[in-house]
């Protein structure tokens, strides 16, 4: 365990969507902020700051996180992942960023985000992943816009798509 | 049934961007050098005088920048205008009282806001409390507390209107039916909160603001009158994006005074954004209202006039745009119904709570509780069935356009046929035989009914509705609603589009540019269109934003009108370059050409772009095309007549909902199994975004009927600070909805549409009440039901409910955080010795949970500092300790005082010493308390199982200092045995 000073920032070294980063952080300060405020890395939003709307939620080594319940100094060593790094290439969308674009699955895209973490957890580790696995891991976020069924839909219709580019591979 | 040659399926311009976290958000984007960060000090107390406020400490820390209060807001700034004429002062933050709890008292400004908040803890202020009042009708009694003494009580307006002939109607009634209801407050809650980055030029004498304001800027002069700047040196800029409103984002605009004028007198860009304890405490909400409804009846069910006693609770000020909330609905008050005879009387009171605003369906929720609920009781009480009664009282199709008794006129409409639709294809005779066939089981199961008009596009006159005819004519005709869209064609021939509207998710950008680009042949993805609005630049006016549902009928058709003008241009152009007639001009797939020969096509870019570079080959009389500005209002708004007759909005949509609801026998819980909704709102311009609007309004509005409140205790302490106290629903909550559609356009609109935004929010909720209330009616009878209709309250309406089993606590009614216990302790030292220790400040210090020092002030009196954690708060504060009725060494009296940054506490309690016969002692406690400021707001829940911690913890230490281990069985787990729970 690294000894930490209350008012000194202290180095962080981490991966960020694959590629090393770093930074300096007061031992108070949340992830969220580290991330948004001097990593620059503003996809990852901030609703609550108390661990219940699952705006901020980000990948921690593999696992969904909420990074405003995440020190910054706790991710020394980690390999982060936000929103930034889920299309596959600048100008494209992941399969399931396409999904939420046709079944309207946003509106204001505030919250979005953190469900698209989840969910794209949610169908990289299980694949056959139904409504109700789906409905289970969203029940994780808030979102004031849609009433939350084109998210299902959107997630049930990529779920298909990923199980079929599988098979097809 | 949607408008030809729109791209009604196309996928959202606005979506790439967001899901790739590209978005450009209040918080994302970038501050100037120098930035300075606010925090805000907030008031604990519902009512109270500020004797002083010590900032020293505050200032001293380092990286603070600065410590604002009301006086130093006051030296640059004035108070918000009132919209109604009224002898009190709305200031941004606190001059000399508080008025309800997160009323802002001072401001830091830090380096960050880390800092800044450090420093609001290090801020002192003295307040003398003074009694508070939480409820509207309370406030309007004689003895009630009175919240501006300049007003002499709490009654801000007291207005009566009559329409028709109501006493006649009255008079010659079969049957009178009358229903008293409450409808609470809630609030639709965006995830992203408000943000604020504000800076000021001495030299210019200009303010430059850039914040998620969504409108409408009828408040730009209210702020600008606030910062004593003139419009023009008052620039209002919002971001692209902005995470969801719902009307809530008006509220932003005290914060804006209140900061801008921060950033004056600090000469520095001032930054703050909202966290969300603040929001839920102290940004707006819907107006909380009591209504006394009253209907004239025929023995058949024809209702033949409407009496409304409307007490409307605007908070602890009327502030700017409110009463509105009261006069939105004016034109509207007999809903979908034919009722000629309309009888209003509205009452404004103002209470120590926050400060009412825009919030979705503004106005219509609180109208339609009533109203609806009073259509399913006068089924009830003349025997007749809910459907018939609706539907005998509908407005006919051939009535349009209908011209409702307080003067609004429905453009169209075919309500039985929507009606009989919905019936019909949602299954209602199939609902109505599950329900008897679960009634049959002896299940609570009940289905609702709701019609309603839902009224968009407001008049900026209805407002003036409020005041009398005496005092409209005296302040000048209001009226109309300006929608501003402007269309430039760049050197290329390129198009963006600037609008109106600052959308919040509603995708405007996609409609704005399917329009534009049915126009003009050209594919939607080639406009650009931009959301962002700065009033330094573009077109607007003061009904710009986002509200009354007006960017589909309104906004939209600016920007049609817009680029039809330009298309017109365009044509002739052509025209003239091809040797052919305007008329016969046409454009499709990037072409301009002549519709009997498209092979005579000209480049759509190249005709559009000739007023750059060849301005001399304009064909005569005809502008260059470069930009086009359409700013259109319709003229049917018009102000208020001299009888109170207001056609308070534009466009009128119809919308029939009915569901069906089971209450489960054990949890009480309200189930919604089956929900239909019918709308006709006119031409649908985008099927996708009309079904999201829908579907969100839906979602909130079940919120709003079974878990939403924004719950105040006697006391004012405010009782819903987190999301968790504030349970909006999640996924699990949500239940399946039906959707179907009619559709008579508007004739009143450019494209026919009608707003469609905001209906599930006046629908649902009542529609919900109805369901519970008729699964209700075997057991309970006529249940005037509340919402939130949560499992406690639904719990209350049963007749005598089971006692829970042996050893299982009663359910806690309601929220509240008042605390009390009582307990026994067992210490192995003589009473004596215990007492010594209780008298002795240094042997308390050693005792008291978390104390830091305690100091003896008189042998009876001690100041303790103590830092103590409840839930998600921890935080220090200074206890006054007093002692009383003592008796030594058998009994005593403590009261303790607590104060701090986070919240304030106060309570007595009573100790007994008495010898448990062998060398020990049997401590007898009893205590009650109560909590304020945000402890209360976020702690609520937790705060009976700190009690207990604490008091365990301190009975532990006592032991432990008067030569006692604790007790075998653990004296923490005996007494949380031992301590009752809160009352
Ligand atoms: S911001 Fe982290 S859960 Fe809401
Ligand atoms: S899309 Fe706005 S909160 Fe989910």
């Amino acid at each position: 365990m690294r000894r930490l000073t209350a008012t000194e920032r202290h180095p962080v070294r981490f991966t960020l969507n694959g590629k090393p980063a770093e930074g300096t952080a007061h031992p108070r300060m949340l992830l969220s902020d580290f991330l948004r405020g001097v990593q620059g890395a503003t996809g990852t939003h901030v609703g609550c700051e108390h661990g219940v709307c699952g705006a901020c939620t980000v990948r921690i080594d593999g696992a969904m996180a909420r990074s405003c319940l995440t020190f910054a100094v706790q991710i020394e060593g980690a390999e982060i992942d936000t929103v930034e790094a889920l299309a596959p290439a600048p100008a494209r969308l992941s399969v399931l960023q396409d999904a939420f674009r046709k079944h309207h699955a946003l509106q204001c895209g505030f919250c979005t985000p953190g469900i698209l973490m989840s969910l794209d957890t949610l169908l990289a580790t299980e694949s056959q992943a139904d409504a109700e696995r789906i409905r289970d891991v969203l029940s994780g976020h808030l979102c004031r816009c849609t009433g939350y069924q084109p998210i299902v839909a959107a997630a049930l219709d990529a779920a298909q798509t990923l199980r079929e580019e599988t098979d097809n591979a | 049934m949607p408008k030809d040659g729109l791209h009604q399926t196309m996928l959202r311009v606005e979506d790439a961007p967001l899901l790739t976290g590209r978005g450009q958000f209040f918080d994302d984007l970038p501050t100037p050098h120098g930035t300075v960060h606010a925090a805000i000090l907030r008031s604990p107390h519902a009512h109270a005088k500020i004797t002083d406020i010590s900032t020293d400490a505050a200032r001293r820390l380092a990286g603070v920048h600065a410590v604002l209060t009301g006086e130093d807001y006051a030296s640059v700034a004035s108070p918000l205008m009132v919209g109604v004429k009224l002898p009190i002062e709305c200031w941004p933050i606190a001059q000399n009282k508080v008025r309800y709890v997160g009323e802002p008292v001072a401001v830091v400004l830090a380096d960050d806001r880390y800092i800044a908040e450090d420093a609001v803890d290090l801020i002192d202020v003295s307040y003398d409390t003074l009694a508070p009042v939480i409820d509207p009708l309370k406030a309007l009694a004689d003895d009630a507390p009175v919240l501006h003494d300049e007003m002499g009580s709490n009654l801000g307006a007291d207005r009566y209107f009559s329409y028709g002939d109501p006493d006649g109607a009255f008079a010659e009634a079969d049957h009178v039916v009358e229903i008293s209801v409450r409808y609470p407050r809630n609030s639709c809650t965006p995830i992203e909160t408000y943000g604020v980055l504000t800076r000021w030029d001495p030299h210019t004498r200009s303010y430059d603001v850039l914040s998620n304001f969504q409108g409408p800027f009828s408040i730009h002069p209210v702020i600008a009158r606030a910062l004593n700047v003139p419009g023009n040196r008052l620039r209002l800029r919002t971001p692209e994006d902005s995470g969801g409103s719902f009307g809530i984002k008006q509220g932003v605009f005290p914060y804006i005074a209140l900061l801008s004028a921060c950033a004056r007198l600090t000469d520095r860009p001032v930054k703050w954004v909202e966290d969300r304890l603040e929001h839920l405490t102290a940004s707006v909400s819907a107006t909380n209202r009591a209504i006394t409804l009253r209907a004239a009846v025929t023995a058949k069910g024809r209702v033949t006039a409407l009496d409304y006693d409307q007490v409307e609770d605007v908070g602890a000020y009327l502030r700017a745009p409110e009463p509105a909330t009261l006069y939105r609905m004016h034109g509207n008050l007999c809903g979908a119904y034919d009722i000629a005879n309309l009888r209003v009387r509205n009452r404004i009171v103002m209470t120590n709570k926050t400060p009412t605003g825009l919030n979705r369906g503004f106005g219509g929720p609180q109208i339609y509780f009533a109203l609806e609920r009073l259509m399913q009781r006068i089924a009830v009480e003349l025997g007749l069935d809910p459907v018939n009664v609706a539907r005998d009282n509908l407005i006919s199709s051939g009535a349009f356009p209908y011209r409702t008794a307080s003067g609004a006129t429905y453009d169209s409409g075919d309500y039985q046929n929507a009606f009989d639709t919905a019936l019909k294809d949602g299954r209602y005779d199939a609902l109505c035989q599950k329900r008897d066939a679960a009634r049959a089981q002896g299940r609570l199961y009940g289905i609702g009914l709701t019609v309603a008009v839902e009224p968009s596009v407001s008049n900026m006159g209805y407002l003036s509705t409020a005041l009398t005819p005496a005092e409209r004519a005296k302040a000048g005709q209001k009226n109309g609603a300006q929608s501003c869209a402007t269309i430039a064609i760049d050197p290329v021939g390129s198009i963006t589009v600037q609008i109106d509207s600052v959308p919040q998710g509603q995708g405007h950008k996609t409609v704005a540019a399917s329009i534009v680009a049915e126009r003009f042949g050209l594919e939607p993805g080639a406009i650009t269109v931009v959301a962002a609005m700065d009033t330094g630049k573009d077109a607007w006016s003061i009904a710009a934003g986002n509200y009354s549902s007006r960017f589909a009928a309104a906004s939209a058709g600016a920007v049609r009108i817009a680029a039809g003008r330009l298309r017109e241009r365009i044509a002739a152009i052509a025209a003239s370059q091809l040797d052919a007639r305007p008329e016969d001009i046409e454009f499709g797939n990037g072409k301009v050409f002549i519709a009997s020969n498209p092979e005579a096509a000209l480049a759509f870019a190249r005709v559009a772009s000739t007023g750059h570079w060849a301005p001399g080959t304009l064909p005569e009389g005809i502008a260059a095309p470069m930009r086009e500005t359409a700013i259109w209002t319709a003229p049917e708004l018009t102000a208020p007549t001299e009888e109170d007759g207001i056609n308070s909005s534009l466009c009128h949509a119809f919308i029939f909902d009915f569901c069906g609801v089971e209450i489960d026998p054990v949890t009480h819980e309200a189930r919604v199994d089956h929900y239909v909704t019918m709308h006709d709102c006119g031409t649908i311009l985008h099927e996708g975004m009309v079904e999201g609007q829908i579907r969100g309004a839906f979602a909130q509005a079940v919120g709003a009927a079974l878990y939403e409140e924004y719950a105040y205790d006697d006391d004012g302490a405010f009782l819903a600070g987190t999301l968790a106290d504030y349970p909006v629903p999640t996924v699990h909550e949500i239940p399946d909805l039906t959707i179907l559609h009619t559709c008579t356009p508007s004739p009143l609109t450019p494209l026919g549409a009608k707003g469609v935004g905001e209906g599930n929010c006046m629908s649902t909720p009542v529609c919900i009440a109805n369901a519970v209330a008729d699964a209700l009616a075997p057991a309970s009878g006529n249940v005037d039901v509340t919402l939130p209709l949560s499992p406690a309250r639904i719990a209350s309406y049963l007749p005598d409910e089971p006692a829970p089993p042996e050893g299982i606590a009663q359910p806690r009614p309601g929220p509240g955080k008042g605390l009390s216990g009582q307990g026994e302790a067992h210490v192995g030292a003589a009473p004596q010795e215990i007492w010594d220790l209780l008298m002795d400040a240094d042997q308390l210090a050693a005792i008291i949970p978390g104390a830091h020092g305690v100091k003896r002030l008189s042998p009876t009196h001690f100041l303790a500092d103590v830092t103590l954690g409840v839930g998600p708060v921890k935080g220090r504060y200074r206890v006054q300790v007093g002692l009383s009725d003592l008796d030594a060494p058998n009994n005593a009296t403590l009261t303790g005082k607590a104060g701090g940054a986070l919240g304030t506490g106060e309570g007595s309690g009573r100790v007994t010493l008495t010898p448990d016969g062998s060398g020990g002692t049997v401590i007898g406690y009893s205590y009650d308390a109560a909590v304020g400021g945000k402890v209360a707001s976020v702690g609520g829940r937790l705060l009976d199982g700190a009690a207990k911690i604490v008091i365990g913890q301190f009975f532990a230490a006592l032991g432990r200092r008067a030569g006692d281990a604790p007790q075998p069985d653990g004296i923490i787990a005996r007494m949380c045995g031992w301590i009752g729970g809160r009352r």
